[in-house]
């Protein structure tokens, strides 16, 4: 029986994402491990692997289709001694059909011919409804559990959901924790739609398509923005005996590293963080978790979008291999080859402008982490030292927190163990 | 000695090896079949269709004795003992036939000779002259079946203490009898002779009847023989058997005294165990534990290439349950998708006495024990307008639900034609119906079945005719 392949799920938060394009075509024989397209998902770009093998038969969703629901049939894989003709007698488990009903109490349309009628006008207007064939059973415990029944695979006859496969499915995250929902641009676009209002007054523009990462990072932002209650806190760090010490360690390297100032602002804060654990942490209504390691997300701008690489137990690695970790970070962020695993989890981001000089500049949380430190260019400044004034090189940074988790008290005192650090690296190394 | 090649040679022709045999040559695969005495095994020559056959005949004899309750007149009905058992004899020789016109028509060679498993895809094969002949198969099924169970004391002679076997073509008509043993064989037998006019004794060692059905259910059944004058001693075991000329004294300690008791003949019937000597599985890697081939979930054994299925497998002994074996393991065999172990939970168990009594899953004891908070239902056939039309007003169908999801547990039924009606529950339990597909169920009025519906409408209090 022809194999449907489905848009895969390849992070937890997928939704939906953009088939960036084929690897394979039709007629091409695939193994099971051989990758057969790329998906553009919330934050990366994915190959797919074939699970099984065959040969493609016919490819249902063309490359470059965005927005396509996790668990849509995208081609049809033969099995041997298959010609595409079975493709007709697939089983079609997503095909837009009539909308089922959540409540097994309301009976199917029967019988006569306005019924039927009836069924096929439901078939035309509701396109993002898909029937999921499950046993009465297998629906009702659904429903007790919460697992969503498309996202069950079904082991029955033809595919079909049997009680076993919800038993053994998980159930889906319970509603309190804020999922993307829904079609991006109704949640992001809030106030009049500038589209509308363009045309409307003949202004001149070009459409840039928003890609998947744009889409997720924008309903995060806003979400966070909106949802959590800000909290900002700057502090001036001299950076004089941090860039000796990192001239003289770059001069001793011998091309085994180069470290950036970027990297000791993440190892400082990692110390910092260890030296003080009340601002290492996230919020939820029942408890404040708080985290035994500083994993360091650092936000990375690239062609598609921001992206926030981590690195991981930071307070347990050196500069050097912060600073070597960081470059393969950022150079396969940039590609788009990051794996979910190494930009998902992280307890405390860092955003550095300083490279294009600004001086100082106010983050957006990035949740559920209840910190993130805008880190601003070093620039000579004239400070006053012991009534006399001499020229330093300072850096402006300014800490955001979820004000729920980390409140005024506990963000100036870690800014102080941040500053400790940040102007003494050599404590670093205590 | 010749070879021959096979993809799957089956030992074995009950209903577990020859449903194998033809599923496989269905699938295109090359399938030979090693009987050494008759095509469809036990259940088709000494279980379940001859008893049937024998069962049949009782009860149209008992429907003469009571032709004037139906305003008919049948004047001292009588019977041929001899020929009940030629009758039945003739329904297993005519089925018998039938299987090997299917095997036939399938393209499954059978070969008519005793099977030895000689490992590494080898079968050797005894014909009756003798004869040795080595089949090699990709694939090999033990289905051997079982046969009654012997019990040190009580060892059946063929003459004065039957098995199964000559209790299905006794020679005279015993006046009385003692029948050790109230699962469905014992009780079948036990409710034959009763009804041709035998005084039957029902020996059961546990505390009640039909040890594997329901309580309520085993109790109403005990009350139903009972009225019909069988004895039925529970908690009882047979402890010695003196043997006269032409009778049988049997000592059954009961309460802890030694009750004497005369019978013409004495059935023993405690039990199956099952075939595993003798057919070559000390040259594999097959294991048996309890007198059974360990086997896996599609019926494999610790030998590559080697299955069992069916009675030598395990309980429950049935012939549905072999067939169904048979037809997941060559499925498996085959690479087809979506191949689902057995759910055992999901095979009935009948039994034909009079009254019938059919069950599917869990008791009500079984399913409190497993932690179910469950919703009973019941509905008597007293209240059930096709039962009163029968004259068979006495009988229960009761449902067992899961109150957390409306899942079926368990159905148990008594009374007349309850054997043909299970298998509304036995798919309502497949397709994994809740409760309210039964209600929404319209079942055909008037009709034994409208019971199943209103014991489903009854364990949710919507009971309409009771």
């Amino acid at each position: 029986m022809p194999i449907n392949i489905l848009m895969p799920a390849l992070s937890p938060t997928m939704t939906e994402g953009t088939l960036a394009k084929w690897i394979k075509k039709e007629g091409d024989v695939v193994k099971a491990g051989q990758v057969i397209a790329e998906i553009e998902t919330d934050k990366a770009t994915m190959e797919v692997e074939a699970v099984d093998e065959g040969v493609l038969g016919k490819i249902l969703i063309a490359g470059g289709t965005s927005n396509v629901a996790v668990n849509t049939p995208i081609a049809v894989l033969l099995e041997e001694g298959e010609d595409a003709s079975a493709i007709a007698n697939a089983p079609v488990f997503s095909a837009p059909l009539t909308p089922t009903s959540p409540s097994p109490l309301i009976p199917p349309p029967q019988g006569g011919g306005k019924a039927s009628e009836a069924s096929r006008e439901r078939v035309s207007d509701s396109s993002h409804f898909s029937r999921v064939f499950a046993s009465p059973l297998a629906r009702r415990i659904a429903e007790q559990k919460g697992v969503d029944l498309k996202s069950v695979k079904g082991t029955g006859p033809h595919g079909r959901v049997v009680k076993a496969d919800v038993e053994n499915a998980k159930a889906s995250p319970s509603p309190s924790i804020p999922l993307p929902e829904g079609r991006g641009k109704s949640v992001v676009s809030s106030g009049p739609d500038a589209k509308q209002l363009a045309d409307m007054l003949g202004m001149e523009y070009t459409e840039i398509p928003n890609n998947n990462i744009k889409k997720v990072t924008a309903r995060r932002l806003t979400e966070a923005k909106q949802t959590i209650p800000h909290f900002y806190l700057s502090v001036d760090c001299v950076l004089d005996k941090l860039l000796a010490a990192r001239a003289q360690m770059n001069d001793a390297a011998d091309g085994a590293y180069k470290l950036s100032v970027n990297d000791f602002i993440i190892k400082a804060n990692a110390m910092a963080l260890k030296a003080y654990p009340p601002a290492n942490t996230s919020w939820t209504d029942d408890a404040v978790l708080q985290y035994n390691h500083s994993d360091i997300s650092v936000a990375v701008a690239t062609p598609n979008g921001l992206i926030t690489p981590i690195i991981k137990a930071a307070e347990t690695k050196s500069l050097s291999e912060i600073s070597n970790e960081m470059k393969g970070l950022a150079k396969r962020a940039k590609e788009g080859k990051l794996k979910p695993v190494e930009f998902q989890g992280g307890t405390f981001s860092i955003s550095n402008l300083g490279m294009f000089g600004v001086k100082n500049f106010q983050a957006i949380v990035n949740p559920p982490q209840s910190c993130i430190m805008a880190v601003g260019a070093g620039e000579e400044r004239v400070v006053v030292e012991n009534g006399q004034m001499v020229v330093r090189t300072v850096m402006t940074v300014t800490l955001s927190t979820d004000h729920r988790s980390v409140d005024g008290a506990v963000g100036a005192e870690y800014l102080q163990h941040f500053k400790r650090f940040i102007e003494n690296p050599v404590l670093m190394l205590a | 000695m010749s070879e021959q090649n096979f993809d799957v040679v089956v030992i074995g022709g009950g209903p577990g090896g020859y449903v194998a045999a033809i599923r496989a040559a269905q699938l295109g695969m090359k399938a030979a079949v090693v009987e050494a005495n008759h095509l469809g095994g036990i259940c088709l020559n000494w279980g379940c269709i001859p008893t049937k056959a024998l069962l049949r005949s009782a009860e149209v004899f008992h429907l003469m004795n009571h032709a004037n309750e139906f305003g008919l007149s049948c004047e001292k009905p009588s019977f041929d003992i001899k020929k009940i058992v030629e009758r039945s004899r003739g329904v297993s020789k005519q089925l018998s036939g039938g299987i090997g016109h299917l095997l036939k028509k399938n393209k499954v060679t059978v070969f008519d000779a005793y099977g030895r498993l000689m490992g590494k895809g080898k079968v050797e094969i005894e014909k009756k002259d003798k004869t040795k002949e080595i089949l090699s198969g990709k694939h090999i099924i033990v289905a051997t079946g079982a046969r009654a169970r012997v019990l040190p004391g009580l060892e059946p002679d063929g003459k004065l203490v039957w098995t199964y076997r000559e209790a299905m073509v006794p020679d005279f008509m015993p006046k009385s009898l003692l029948v050790i043993g109230s699962g469905a064989i014992g009780i079948e037998f036990a409710s034959f002779y009763r009804t041709l006019g035998a005084d039957v004794t029902v020996v059961e060692v546990m505390d009640k009847i039909m040890p594997v059905e329901d309580d309520e259910i085993s109790a109403l059944a005990r009350k139903a023989f009972e009225k019909q004058g069988m004895k039925i001693m529970t908690s009882a075991k047979v402890v010695k058997l003196e043997k006269g000329a032409n009778n049988v004294t049997c000592h059954v300690e009961a309460n802890g005294k030694i009750e004497k008791i005369t019978v013409d003949r004495v059935i023993a019937a405690v039990g199956i165990v099952a075939n595993t000597e003798n057919i070559g599985l000390e040259n594999t890697k097959v294991k048996i534990d309890k007198g059974q081939i360990v086997t896996g979930k599609y019926s494999e054994t610790d030998e590559a290439g080697v299955y069992a299925i069916g009675d030598v497998a395990g309980a429950p002994w049935l012939a549905h349950k072999a067939s169904h074996e048979g037809i997941i393991c060559i499925e498996k065999i085959a690479g087809l998708k979506d191949v689902h172990p057995l759910d055992k939970s999901g095979i009935p168990g009948c039994t034909y006495a009079h009254p019938q009594v059919a069950s599917i899953g869990l008791t009500e004891t079984k399913a409190k024990a497993a932690g179910y908070e469950i919703k009973v239902g019941r509905f008597p056939f007293m209240g059930n307008g096709k039962a009163i039309a029968l004259g068979e007003p006495e009988g229960l169908v009761k449902t067992i639900f899961d109150s957390k999801t409306g899942a079926l547990l368990g159905a148990h039924m008594i009374g007349a034609e309850v054997t043909e009606m299970i298998q509304g529950f036995a798919i309502g339990k497949t397709m994994e119906a809740t409760e309210l597909e039964f209600m929404h169920t319209v079942f055909p009025h008037p009709t034994l079945s409208e019971m199943m519906h209103e014991s489903v409408l009854s364990a949710y209090g919507k009971a309409v005719h009771f």
